[in-house]
């Protein structure tokens, strides 16, 4: 190589970079989604609806990964990182080992985690209190169940499916203290966010059972068990997004996890300047959970299910209903 | 009590059934292929093919049954595909089928964005572009559970009583001797491929628009394997491989219905127990009970015409 080139390179790439530099006060907002993908219908789309919200109303352009499986979670974090993304969200509490390795690597760059705990000064923690919209949806369940048994398939077997579980059984006691719920999980790997086959299967034992309403805390394996509760004439409860328009009549409700207010949340945070680090829970009180009422399921949910609904929803924001969670000490009493 | 008992086995053999309906329409076309000689570790990839096109298909038309032979259209290309590398340029079969499967794997999924734009799946599919269950008999099964059930003796009828199935036999143990008949040996493979690809099409379309309604990333979830291992299991033989498919499927069923059930003395078995179960028993039957498994003598060996 001639000498003259090194100079003239290093010449050339500070000139390419000076539109860049020119535009730092742009952000470069990323975001890694779970295994379940990012059209699940639920968990990640919810994270999607956010991001899309985010897109429309900054019209920034923000990098997305859809990783294959949860090995490749690091190398989608440390490839963004190292790209400069900033901040990067990633969904999913299967995310978090790997973002406590890659956040101390990059501690300039701020990084949301959404689901799990990430204790780094550059690193926001958003969870949610599951348990609370979860009582809600249960209380619902109870009251619409004919037969008396309600049934909960969850996705992978881990104790923030658990949390759903507990606080669903909660509320179906609440409603109704002779209630049986009937559990389900549909597997131990991550794989088991992505089986409607199976889902569909567990749901149809569970019908087959008597069980009349089934709650859905599955992300992409819901999508095959609400479809067996349709088909079976059922009801189904979704989880995450707002799921009742997949099928209107057998919808019974959705307990909404709003990731999508989350991932804008923390966009915008970072848009204006406002980003702060630490661990942030979303409950009932926060808006960040709650149960779905829209034109697909009001014909469902009768007048005294609604009020009742409401009351306990005060109750527990008030502090006169405490939910229990699962996750606190890893065993449902309550 | 007794009805209670009938019910629940009435139930259980129906879940049963409909778990294994894809395992035995795979596993009956891993016959065909299997027993010419050809190796098929490809039954995953034919039927996750066969399920994005069924699902496909069936979400553009409005039509079922136009899915269904758009998904059994796409796994026949895919075995002749596998025929044309394995037998016309006797290619290694095992090769050829594991790449076919991540063919299947990657391309489902790309098409299925390009088309859909939905991150590879396919628009949920309504109640008219799905085969229901049927009126009659009154068992909840779509009318490809029957065929499935159907498949077993036909297959034990084509591969054991018919001048074909003779030579399709023989093409797998001593395929030199039907070459000496004057008989085609790549013209007799090609149409167990075939066979092969219209069974695990079958399959692949019964899971997208009967068990599911639309096609989602790996839906198939390693049943082809499954439906492999019931094929070893069965050692090549119909009804025996048969039998295999429904105990596999027998499991699946206990797995999920045992699940979360309190039992006496000991409180709540975990649910890691009952999903390793099935795998477990599959060992503990290979061990003891089932004796050596002896594939056709011509198996995996891509036969040269001598000159």
């Amino acid at each position: 190589m001639k000498k003259w080139i090194v100079p003239f390179t290093a010449l050339l790439s500070v000139a390419a970079m000076a539109p860049f530099a020119s535009a730092q006060t742009a952000i470069k907002p990323a975001v890694i989604y779970s295994t379940g993908g990012k059209f699940d219908k639920s968990f990640n789309e919810g994270v999607s609806t956010g991001v899309e919200k985010f897109k429309k109303e900054t019209s920034s352009a923000v990098a997305e990964f859809e990783p294959a499986n949860e090995t490749q979670f690091e190398q989608a974090q440390r490839r963004f990182a190292q790209r400069g993304q900033d901040p990067i969200i990633a969904v999913g509490f299967s995310q978090a080992v790997a973002l406590a390795k890659v956040a101390k690597e990059f501690p300039n760059l701020h990084f949301t985690i959404i689901d799990s705990v990430v204790d780094l000064p550059n690193v926001q923690s958003i969870v949610f209190k599951e348990q609370e919209g979860s009582f809600l949806v249960g209380m619902l369940a109870a009251m619409a169940s004919q037969s008396g048994k309600v049934g909960f398939v969850g996705g992978m077997d881990i104790p923030l499916v658990r949390r759903f579980q507990c606080g669903f059984e909660q509320g179906i006691k609440y409603a109704n203290p002779k209630a049986e719920l009937i559990s389900n999980m549909t597997g131990t790997t991550p794989a088991a966010w992505n089986d409607p086959g199976r889902g569909a299967e567990l749901a149809k034992g569970q019908f087959d059972r008597g069980v009349d309403v089934v709650y859905a805390a599955a992300g992409s394996t819901g999508i095959g068990i609400l479809q067996a509760a349709k088909d079976r004439g059922k009801l189904g409860i979704g989880v995450d997004s707002n799921q009742d328009y997949l099928h209107p009549g057998t919808m019974l409700t959705s307990m909404l996890k709003r990731v999508d207010l989350a991932a804008y949340r923390s966009f915008k945070a970072a848009d204006d300047g406002s980003w702060k680090g630490g661990t942030q829970v979303l409950g009932l009180k926060e808006g960040g959970v709650d149960w779905a009422l829209d034109e697909y399921n009001e014909k469902l949910i009768t007048a005294d299910m609604k009020t009742k609904v409401e009351a306990a929803k005060a109750d527990i924001i008030a502090g006169k209903i405490n939910v229990h969670d699962y996750m606190s000490n890893n065993t449902c009493k309550y | 009590m007794m009805d209670e008992v009938l019910s629940i086995a009435f139930l259980m053999s129906a879940a049963t059934l409909r778990v294994a309906t894809p395992l035995i329409l795979c596993a009956m076309g891993g016959l065909f292929s299997e027993r010419s000689g050809i190796i098929d570790v490809g039954l995953e990839g034919k039927m996750l093919m066969a399920a994005f096109f069924a699902a496909a298909t069936a979400s553009a038309t409005g039509s079922a049954w136009a899915g269904v032979g758009a998904g059994v259209i796409a796994a026949e290309a895919l075995a002749l595909l596998h025929g044309f590398a394995c037998i016309t340029h006797r290619g290694n079969q095992v090769v050829s089928g594991v790449a076919l499967n991540i063919l299947a794997a990657g391309l489902t999924v790309v098409l299925g964005n390009a088309w859909f734009k939905q991150g590879g799946l396919t628009p949920p599919l309504t109640a008219n572009e799905r085969l229901m269950p049927l009126a009659f008999p009154n068992a909840g099964d779509s009318i490809l559970v029957y065929v499935a059930l159907l498949s077993v003796p036909f297959t034990w009828w084509l591969v054991g009583r018919t001048r074909f199935g003779l030579r399709l036999r023989a093409v797998g143990e001593l395929p030199l001797a039907v070459d000496a008949a004057g008989i085609s040996v790549a013209g007799l493979r090609y149409r167990a491929v075939l066979l092969c690809g219209l069974l695990a099409g079958l399959a692949g379309a019964y899971i997208a628009i009967a068990q599911n309604a639309g096609f989602t990333r790996d839906m198939t979830a390693g049943q082809g394997f499954i439906a492999l291992a019931a094929l070893i299991f069965g050692k090549w033989r119909p009804f025996s491989a048969f039998g295999a498919c429904l105990m596999f499927g027998l499991l699946d069923a206990i797995a999920i219905r045992l699940q979360g059930l309190k039992v006496p003395g000991i409180g709540e078995v975990p649910v890691q127990l009952f999903q390793a179960l099935p795998y477990l028993l599959t060992m503990f039957l290979l061990a003891g009970f089932i004796g050596r498994a002896v594939a056709p003598k011509a198996i995996g060996v891509p036969y040269t015409k001598e000159h």
